[in-house]
């Protein structure tokens, strides 16, 4: 199997505060790797620097066999152009945790935006791709609301349509559903539920145990800014090797 | 305790078996009442006074209200304002720019800027501008007060005075949008100048556009300051018919009832504007 995503001995300190302490992972092509780890452990800044919303400090991050970023020539890294960095992104696929639709536009708006200014599709043919995505995720009849209009599920299965528009090799989920009220969850999980069983590489920051001992193809633990385990669902969550994961899972299951 | 329990306890003693039957008066408010005669009172009083003093010589205001010189003044006023507003929001857009970009030398240049325009009163301004010759007796190789008349004058200095106030409205329009919309689009691999004009400026100007009606319609009155260095707007062009009628206050009604009807079209203007702008604002379609 070839390897998506390889993070090598990154580092990254907000200030004094040093975030990210030298991370080693590597996501495999079709495979879902769910992140866990206590609030404040690094993973969402670990997960912004995959496509460079937060610039690394110290190690490299490659995506699909790219480097994210930068440019390598000998023993140095050259920052890359903004163009650059901006055309790689259109392969990686987000989603935050409150959403970030725009409220300006309507819901296929927030959907063709970036296939037709960035990848320069033919509007019509976006148009097409978008009613199609949103049918997918449920939301067929929604096309001409407001973002504002909908619940907050309805809304990130939308942030998750806009994603999947630029048909990504990879999709990047942080806390996707932290932000909803308990009954709305389930409805987000089956979108991405059904994402990871068409073969979606795909990498899930969430505190949500059951999916990832469910979907998760490797679950990673992270606490402090470094990680602290990784391995199949059915080892680190059922048992783990570490005091930190064990004293963690106690406390959310 | 069960609901069955709770059904059969005894109603507190104010509430008899069917409460819904109970009919709801409002509390009675003599003040309200009291205060809005008065004012009705007095509002009377005020325009019965306006329309029967013969000194406003309505006569005298129907005549001059369409006539050509005062129409030609209202055209300047009108003219003088869309333009210091388009050049002054322009620059002031390039300023805010400026104080938000991450360039220091930018940013204080900028800052500079809107603390000397607000500083500088602008009548004080415009005579500076209007004598600028004495200090630069020619420009570009041309003399000075042949480049810059008074209409000139008028333009330049209204301009600088609109932008370092444009600046702080167009700035604060900006930092009013979340964080999370610009990183979407940058996720989403947009470029510079699409998030600013399809992301962050159309949010934007749901807060800009309120101060900015209110700065057009001040800037329509303030354009009357030009009056001073003898440009021909609508004030200027009453003030030519009184000084030679001595009809002072029907020709100041002249120009006060044209204030009056041009502000009233551009608050119905603004009210469409804001409409606009806030589609996706609420809840509802």
């Amino acid at each position: 199997m070839t390897v998506m995503v390889d993070i090598r001995s990154v580092h990254k300190s907000f200030g004094s505060l040093e975030v990210l302490k030298g991370i080693d992972l590597s996501v495999r092509t079709g495979e879902v790797t769910v992140v866990l780890g206590p609030s404040g452990s690094g993973k969402s800044t670990l997960l912004r620097t995959i496509n460079h919303l937060e610039k690394v400090d110290r190690g490299a991050i490659s995506v699909d066999g790219a480097l994210i970023g930068y440019r390598r020539s000998g023993d140095k890294l050259h920052e890359l152009p903004e163009r650059e960095v901006l055309r790689q992104r259109t392969r990686i696929g987000f989603v935050f945790q409150n959403f970030n639709l725009f409220p300006h536009l309507t819901v296929l708006d927030n959907v063709i935006e970036a296939p037709v200014s960035a990848l320069k599709r033919p509007r019509a043919e976006a148009v097409e791709s978008a009613h199609r995505l949103l049918k997918r995720v449920g939301l067929a009849d929604k096309a001409d609301a407001y973002p504002r209009q909908l619940s907050g599920g309805q809304q990130q299965r939308v942030a998750i349509a806009r994603a999947l528009a630029l048909e990504p090799k990879l999709l990047l989920f942080d806390e996707p559903t932290s932000a909803l009220d308990p009954e709305l969850v389930g409805e987000v999980l089956d979108v991405i539920r059904d994402l990871a069983h068409r073969g979606t590489t795909m990498i899930v920051v969430t505190h949500e145990i059951g999916f990832a001992r469910e979907v998760a193809d490797t679950v990673v633990f992270m606490d402090d800014g470094r990680i602290v385990e990784q391995g199949p669902p059915g080892e680190v969550l059922e048992r783990p090797r570490e005091e930190r994961t064990r004293l963690f899972l106690s406390k959310v299951l | 305790m069960s609901s069955d329990a709770l059904a059969k306890a005894p109603a507190a003693p104010d509430i008899p078996e069917h409460a819904d039957t109970l009919r709801i008066v409002p509390h009675r408010r003599l003040g309200q009442w009291a205060a809005a005669v008065a004012v009705l009172v007095l509002l009377g009083v005020a325009v019965n006074s306006v329309l029967r003093n013969e000194a406003f010589q309505w006569d005298v205001v129907a005549d001059y209200f369409t006539s050509a010189s005062v129409l030609r003044g209202l055209w300047l006023t009108l003219w003088l304002t869309a333009v210091v507003m388009a050049l002054g929001f322009a620059l002031g857009a390039l300023l805010a720019a400026a104080r938000l970009s991450a360039n220091p030398v930018l940013r204080s240049v900028s800052w500079g800027y809107v603390w000397l325009f607000r500083s500088i009163p602008i009548l004080v301004q415009l005579l500076l501008w209007f004598n600028i010759g004495a200090l630069y007796p020619q420009l570009f190789g041309v003399r000075t007060v042949n480049l810059l008349t008074p209409i000139a004058v008028a333009i330049v200095g209204l301009t600088l005075h609109e932008a370092a106030y444009a600046a702080e409205v167009v700035r604060g329009g900006i930092l009013s949008i979340d964080r999370g919309q610009i990183e979407a689009a940058q996720a989403l691999g947009l470029s510079r100048w699409r998030r600013w004009w399809r992301i962050v400026l159309p949010q934007a100007m749901r807060s800009i556009v309120p101060p900015a009606g209110n700065m057009l319609i001040g800037t329509l009155k303030g354009t009357s300051i030009v009056s001073v260095i003898a440009v021909q707007d609508l004030l200027f062009s009453v003030q030519l018919v009184y000084h030679r009628t001595y009809q002072v206050i029907p020709l100041l009604m002249v120009a006060t009832v044209w204030y009056t009807i041009v502000t009233s079209v551009l608050s119905v203007g603004q009210y469409h504007v804001e409409k606009y702008y806030a589609r996706g604002a609420e809840r509802t379609r």
